[in-house]
């Protein structure tokens, strides 16, 4: 495989978005980079930690968010290039140091925050849309349009970041994140990085001064003048681009993926002599002369934006402030619901809001062939639920907790948390997960259902987190249950890696993201030093697992842990042979007449277990299962049996 | 780099999480890219995990870069690493002109309930698939690669095939070479299986 690093300038290569930011990071020289992983951002600290210590560049996987963007800031405060990377998730969390830092200002060298948003939540609990920060808190913001931009924006960025002692951010979506297109490589300059901390940063004050974000009013107004500044830049930047006709009959105003998307309906509906389409690269602050410019050789305007319509709403507002003698717009988009302001948007979505605005006819398919695409039985095309893979520790887990709830009999359940885990809402962890929220609130929830004894509240409450999630933000809501005796059973899920956004390395894990012996931090020993009992076990032990999981249930006091520790079978596989032969005997597997119900395959549902109607019996399927044996504890007849490989 | 019969070309690549759907694309789209091509891969896929429906779109063109999601019935080619996520493919994105190259193995979803009526019948599945095809190669590429070894080679297989219908620009010295940079630990079995579905389709021709 390539490595984002590779020295052939002027060479295609085939990159996703986010490996092209990390090379266009590189290009910029960078010297720093700290992220926390979250889909679709991932691969931006992935990739540079590959390289890291070739390019002699600091590269680190940071406790959670909050951490990440004050390590970075620290770097660019001491002249280091420095890029932090997260999901708009995390965005949420460094809200209140961003609030400080477009006071402060930065260091001599740039800080650029690239953050990704997940429109449609594909593997995400929300789909917020990051732009409207930039406009909220005054920070230069800019998106690529495509995978070229994903890297060229890079050192523009940081440009802009030094000229004007401003941290930056580049938003970018899943389509352009995670989708694959050509970069062509530029060269990646050979820096001597040298970091010292000079307190003298701050153009208004004529004696060094810390860097701070007080007077805050003061530096408030400074950063609108910044922001004016930067406008000014934004007008001619090169990155804001135009395809169609001097005077289109529709202007489409688009950024991100709605370029692409927008090209390619233009296309499919062959309207390009009619219909101009205005690609904004820097959103924020506005270019606002540049489209005034535009606004005035059209009539009709429709904005094409993914989740939410903030250049809508914006450049609405700044049409508002023109003169009564200027053109005034047609403005379609969200507002006149031609776009739908939720969920992904497509070169459908497009092609169906330029139609409901332009008179053109467009039949994707012809007549016939629809009728055989409506005759398609439904039944040949049945959901495919989402599951944990065959060998996932996390089945055997809930299993073990379910068992656990419903031998305690009070109507026990789980709060739940991020990560592959989140499953377990549904059929993969056998429902028993009831509250989904953000990173850390299953246990910040558990810490309040257990304090409502009082109120007659009698349901045993057990917060389920994954590994990377508890050093990240579970343990303040430890410290909050074992000090204020909330009730509750916290159940950490140690499967030894970040698995759902790609096996990162955590706080608990033996090396650092630069493949360094990092000092493993036991979260055993902070669960007890906080003063919490704490039982380990492994989830592949389904009888001990779940007995000490009803123990714990039953102690119905205060906050408790039970951690259960099992590689992840995606992990595991890489370095290890698979650890069974498993077979299901016909004779002994009595199928529907077993008493039962098919447990295996109606309840337990390893995706490698397969019900056989013709035969009536289960089967295993080969190619899918990983053979880790747990379930020939299910069978209650013993016909799944394991045997150990030598 | 060869013109291409229709610009772009629009390759969906259907399968179940787990499978190795994001690998075909990338073996086929490194291949592409390094010819001179431009190529786009979207992926539609549930969350990361295994058992969901994951396809990737392609879209290659000689003159520019396209969008990562192919519209409504645009399907040039659709290559089915699973049977009925094939048919689910083809009933988004078919049309009277698509090509079909489909592996016949079965993956059976978790979800059937007592109730279920089970996996469709493998023979009126196909049926289906080809009424709604052009043309259709059925390459029982799961049941080949378990012979050569390695239920996984079923993928390279697969891009055998669909080299071989003729409808991407691709070479055997292009395709090769790709197989080594990507999997320099497994250059035989690759290029064994490579050719096994080369054989396989132009059976089929």
């Amino acid at each position: 495989m390539p490595y984002i690093d590779m020295d052939a300038p002027g060479s295609n290569q085939l990159f996703i978005g986010n490996e092209a930011m990390a090379r266009g990071a590189l290009e910029a020289g960078i010297g720093f980079a700290s992220a926390y992983p979250g889909t679709p951002s991932s691969e931006i600290l992935g990739s540079l930690a590959e390289i890291a210590k070739k390019r002699d560049i600091y590269v680190e996987w940071s406790v959670n968010e909050k951490v990440a963007i004050e390590a970075g800031a620290a770097a660019s405060f001491a002249g280091i290039r420095s890029l932090v990377a997260m999901k708009m998730n995390g965005l949420n969390v460094v809200i209140d140091f961003l609030s400080t830092i477009i006071l402060s200002g930065i260091g001599k060298k740039g800080l650029v925050l690239m953050v990704g948003d997940d429109p449609a939540a594909h593997s995400s609990s929300n789909e917020t849309d990051s732009r409207p920060v930039s406009k909220w808190l005054d920070i230069p913001l800019v998106e690529p349009g495509d995978f070229q931009e994903a890297k060229d924006m890079m050192p523009f960025l940081y440009d802009i970041s030094e000229e004007f002692g401003t941290i930056c951010i580049m938003r970018s979506v899943t389509r352009i994140a995670h989708a694959r297109g050509n970069i062509r490589l530029g060269e990646i300059p050979k820096v001597e990085h040298k970091a010292r901390f000079e307190q003298y940063y701050d153009t208004a004050a004529p004696m060094p001064t810390p860097i701070m974000c007080i007077p805050s009013s003061f530096r408030h107004m400074f950063q609108h003048m910044r922001i004016d500044k930067i406008r000014e830049k934004f007008e001619s930047s090169a990155f804001n681009k135009y395809v169609g006709p001097e005077k289109p009959d529709l202007l489409i105003i688009t950024s991100g993926s709605g370029w692409l998307y927008s090209q390619d309906a233009v296309n499919a509906l062959k309207a390009e002599d009619r219909i101009g389409i205005l690609k904004l690269g820097t959103l924020w602050p506005l270019p606002e002369k540049l489209i005034k410019t535009h606004l005035s050789r059209a009539d009709k305007v429709l904005f094409i934006e993914e989740t939410d319509p903030f250049l809508e709403g914006a450049i609405m507002e700044f049409a508002a402030s023109f003169s009564p003698e200027s053109k005034r717009n047609l403005f379609y988009g969200n507002h006149t619901r031609h776009l739908n302001s939720f969920g992904e948007l497509t070169p459908d979505a497009v092609i169906k809001a330029i139609t409901g605005v332009l008179d053109i006819k467009y039949e994707p398919r012809d007549a016939e062939y629809m009728k055989k695409v409506e005759a398609v039985p439904q039944q040949y095309i049945m959901d495919r639920l989402l599951t944990f893979c065959p060998g996932c520790p996390h089945r055997a887990s809930f299993w073990a907790i379910k068992n656990a709830l419903a031998m305690d009999g009070r109507h026990g359940f789980v709060t739940g948390d991020i990560g592959c885990y989140t499953m377990a809402l549904g059929p993969a962890g056998f429902f028993q997960t009831r509250t989904h929220q953000c990173m850390g609130a299953g246990a910040g929830l558990a810490n309040g259902f257990g304090q409502l004894s009082r109120f007659g509240f009698d349901q045993p409450v057990v917060s389920v987190v994954g590994d990377s999630t508890f050093y990240h933000s579970i343990i303040p809501a430890l410290v909050n249950g074992v000090h204020n005796h909330a009730n509750f059973t916290l159940v950490i899920l140690d499967n030894g890696a970040t698995a759902m956004t790609g096996f990162q390395p955590h706080p608990g894990t033996e090396l650092t993201a630069m493949g360094e012996p990092a000092a493993q931090i036991s979260m055993e020993n902070i669960c007890r030093a906080i003063g919490a009992r704490v039982e380990v076990c492994d989830p592949f032990d389904l009888k001990n697992t779940t007995r000490t999981m009803l123990d714990l249930i039953e102690q119905n006091e205060g906050a408790r842990v039970a951690i259960m520790r099992r590689t992840c079978e995606l992990v595991r596989q890489k370095k290890d042979k698979k650890p069974y032969k498993m077979k299901i005997d016909p004779d002994k597997c009595l199928g529907e007449d077993c008493g039962c119900n098919r447990l295996c395959t109606r309840v337990f549902r390893c995706p490698g277990l397969i019900w056989d109607p013709a035969l009536g019996k289960t089967r295993i399927d080969e190619v899918i299962c990983n053979e880790c044996g747990v379930c020939a504890d299910i069978c209650p007849e013993g016909a799944i049996t394991r045997e150990a490989v030598a | 780099m060869n013109k291409l019969s229709k610009d772009p070309i629009n390759l969906v690549v259907a399968g179940v999480g787990g499978q190795g759907n994001v690998m075909v694309s990338l073996v086929i789209g490194n291949t592409l890219v390094h010819d001179g091509y431009f190529v786009t891969i979207g992926e539609t896929y549930g969350s990361s995990q295994r058992g969901g429906s994951v396809m990737s779109h392609l879209k290659v063109s000689a003159e520019k870069q396209y969008s990562p999601l192919i519209p409504e019935g645009q399907a040039d080619i659709v290559l089915g690493m699973e049977p009925v996520e094939t048919l689910r493919v083809l009933k988004s994105f078919g049309n009277q002109n698509v090509v079909t190259v489909v592996n016949p193995r079965p993956i059976h979803p978790v979800d059937f309930t007592g109730s279920g009526s089970g996996y469709p019948d493998m023979e009126s599945l196909l049926q289906q698939l080809k009424g709604m095809s052009a043309k259709t190669y059925v390459v029982a590429a799961t049941e080949e690669a378990q012979k050569l070894g390695n239920a996984m080679l079923a993928n390279m297989i697969l891009i055998g095939a669909l080299i071989e219908t003729g409808l991407v620009a691709i070479s055997q010295a292009a395709i090769e070479k790709t197989i080594k940079d990507m999997f320099p630990k497994a250059i035989k079995e690759n290029i064994a299986a490579l050719n096994k579905g080369k054989e396989l389709a132009s059976v089929l021709q």
